[in-house]
C-alpha cells in the first residue's frame, strides 16, 4: 500500500517510536488544556505539544524520508526552528493580553503592577541585607 | 514487516493527534474567556500541523511538508493578531 | 565588507533556509546567495540594534541547560496532568528583579522560559527591571526567584553584558 516496504526494519521501529511518542505528549498537553482550572494554568499545556512533541513527530518524519530516499532530508529542522521561535511569542501576548482584560476588569487573582513590584521589592531588601 | 509496523504507529499517531483536536475543540467551545479560546485555536493549528506532517510519512510523499509549513505560518499570524486584539481591540494600530 | 554584507550572520542563514527548502544544487547556492544578500540589505533600512554577543562560546552550554531543562520539565508536567485529581498542586505568580537590562539577551531569557513547560513569562516592568512569570507547580517562590537569577540571569549576562 505505500512504499515503506522498501524501509529497513530498525527504521521502521525508530520512525515509529518519535511519531508515537510526539503524538502522545501532544495529546498529554490537550488533556491538560481541558483539565487545568485557569488560564494561566492552561497556557502551560501547549508547551508540550510544541517542544517535544512537534520534535518527535519531525524527527520520525526525518528519518523516514532520509532512509527512503538515501540522502539527508533535514527540511523538518525549519518547521521545528520555527515552531520554538514562534510559541513563546504567541504565548507571551496571549499572557499579556489575559492579564491586561483582568486587570482592566479588576479580577481577583492576578497580581496588580503595584502588588508585583512590592512583592520584586521585598525580595531584593532581602537581598540587600 | 516494516509496512505494518510504521502503518500500525502512524495510525495510533493520527489517532491520537486526532482526540488532541477534539479535547482542543472543547475547550475552544466551552471558553470561557476570549483568550481561553485564542490560546485553544494555536494549539489546535499545531496538532493540525503535525497531523498533515503524518499523513505525509503515511504516504511517503513529501508535498506535506510544505502544507505544514503553511499551517504553522498561517497559525502564527492569526493568534498573534487575535491577541493584539484582545489587548487593544484593534489589529492594526 | 560591512557595506556589502550588514549582516552576515542573518545572510548565512537566509541561504541556508533557502537550501534546506529547495534541495543542494549549484544553481541554487548562487540564487539562494542573491537572496540572502538582498535581504539583509533590506534589513539596514529597519535599523535594528546591532546584537553584541560578548562571550558567544558560553552559547552551547546555554543550549545544553535548555533543553535538559526542557526535558525535565516535560516530564513533570506530563506527570502532573495525568494523575489528574489525585495529586494536588499549587499554581502562581512569582515576581523576580532582574539585574539583565540587555534587550537581546531579555528576549532570549522570555523565549526560554515560556518555551519550557510549566513556566511562562508574564510581565516585565522595563523601569524597575522586574519579572513577572507565572510557576504550575509553585512550591516554593523563593526558590523560583534563586533558579531563574542563578541558573539563567547569570549565564546570559555574561553572553550579553
Amino acid at each position: 500500500m505505500t512504499p515503506a516496504e522498501a524501509l529497513p526494519g530498525w527504521a521502521a521501529l525508530l520512525v515509529a517510536f518519535c511519531v508515537l511518542c510526539g503524538a502522545s505528549l501532544t495529546l498529554a498537553g490537550a488533556v491538560g488544556v481541558v483539565r487545568f482550572r485557569s488560564f494561566f494554568e492552561r497556557i502551560h499545556a501547549p508547551t508540550l505539544a510544541t517542544s517535544f512533541g512537534a520534535a518527535g513527530i519531525l524527527l520520525g518524519s526525518m528519518i523516514f524520508f532520509s532512509v527512503l530516499q538515501s540522502r539527508p532530508v533535514l527540511h523538518e529542522v525549519l518547521i521545528f526552528v520555527f515552531v520554538t521561535v514562534t510559541t513563546p511569542v504567541t504565548l507571551m501576548l496571549l499572557a499579556r493580553a489575559a492579564l491586561f482584560r483582568n486587570r482592566a476588569e479588576g479580577n481577583p487573582g492576578v497580581p496588580s503592577r503595584a502588588d508585583m513590584l512590592s512583592s520584586a521589592q521585598g525580595s531584593l531588601g532581602g537581598e540587600r541585607r | 514487516m516494516s509496512n505494518v509496523i510504521l502503518v500500525w504507529s502512524v495510525s495510533i499517531a493520527q489517532l491520537m493527534l486526532v482526540l488532541a483536536m477534539a479535547c482542543h475543540a472543547w475547550r475552544l467551545l466551552r471558553g470561557p474567556r476570549a483568550q481561553d479560546r485564542v490560546l485553544c485555536l494555536d494549539a489546535m493549528y499545531v496538532a493540525a500541523m503535525l497531523l498533515v506532517l503524518t499523513v505525509g510519512i503515511r504516504t511517503g510523499s513529501t508535498l506535506y511538508f510544505e502544507a505544514a509549513l503553511v499551517i504553522a505560518l498561517l497559525g502564527f499570524v492569526s493568534t498573534v493578531a487575535l491577541a493584539k486584539f484582545l489587548m487593544r481591540g484593534e489589529v492594526i494600530e | 565588507m560591512s557595506r556589502v554584507l550588514p549582516y552576515p550572520l542573518l545572510t548565512a542563514s537566509l541561504l541556508l533556509m533557502w537550501l534546506l527548502l529547495n534541495g543542494f544544487s549549484p544553481g541554487h547556492v548562487v540564487l539562494g546567495l542573491a537572496v540572502a544578500v538582498f535581504a539583509s540589505r533590506v534589513m539596514v533600512a529597519l535599523h535594528p540594534g546591532k546584537p553584541r554577543l560578548r562571550r558567544w562560546q558560553l552559547i552551547p552550554r546555554l543550549f545544553l541547560l535548555v533543553v535538559a531543562d526542557v526535558v525535565k520539565s516535560n516530564v513533570a508536567v506530563t506527570s502532573i496532568i495525568l494523575q489528574g485529581k489525585r495529586r494536588q498542586w499549587t499554581a502562581g505568580f512569582v515576581a523576580i528583579p532582574l539585574k539583565l537590562r540587555d534587550e537581546i539577551g531579555l528576549a532570549v531569557l522570555a523565549c526560554i522560559i515560556t518555551s519550557t513547560p510549566g513556566t511562562a513569562w508574564i510581565d516585565y516592568d522595563q523601569a524597575s527591571g522586574v519579572l513577572l512569570i507565572h510557576v504550575l507547580d509553585l512550591a516554593d517562590e523563593e526558590e523560583w526567584r534563586e533558579l531563574i537569577r542563578t541558573r539563567y540571569e547569570a549565564l546570559l549576562r555574561e553572553i550579553f553584558e
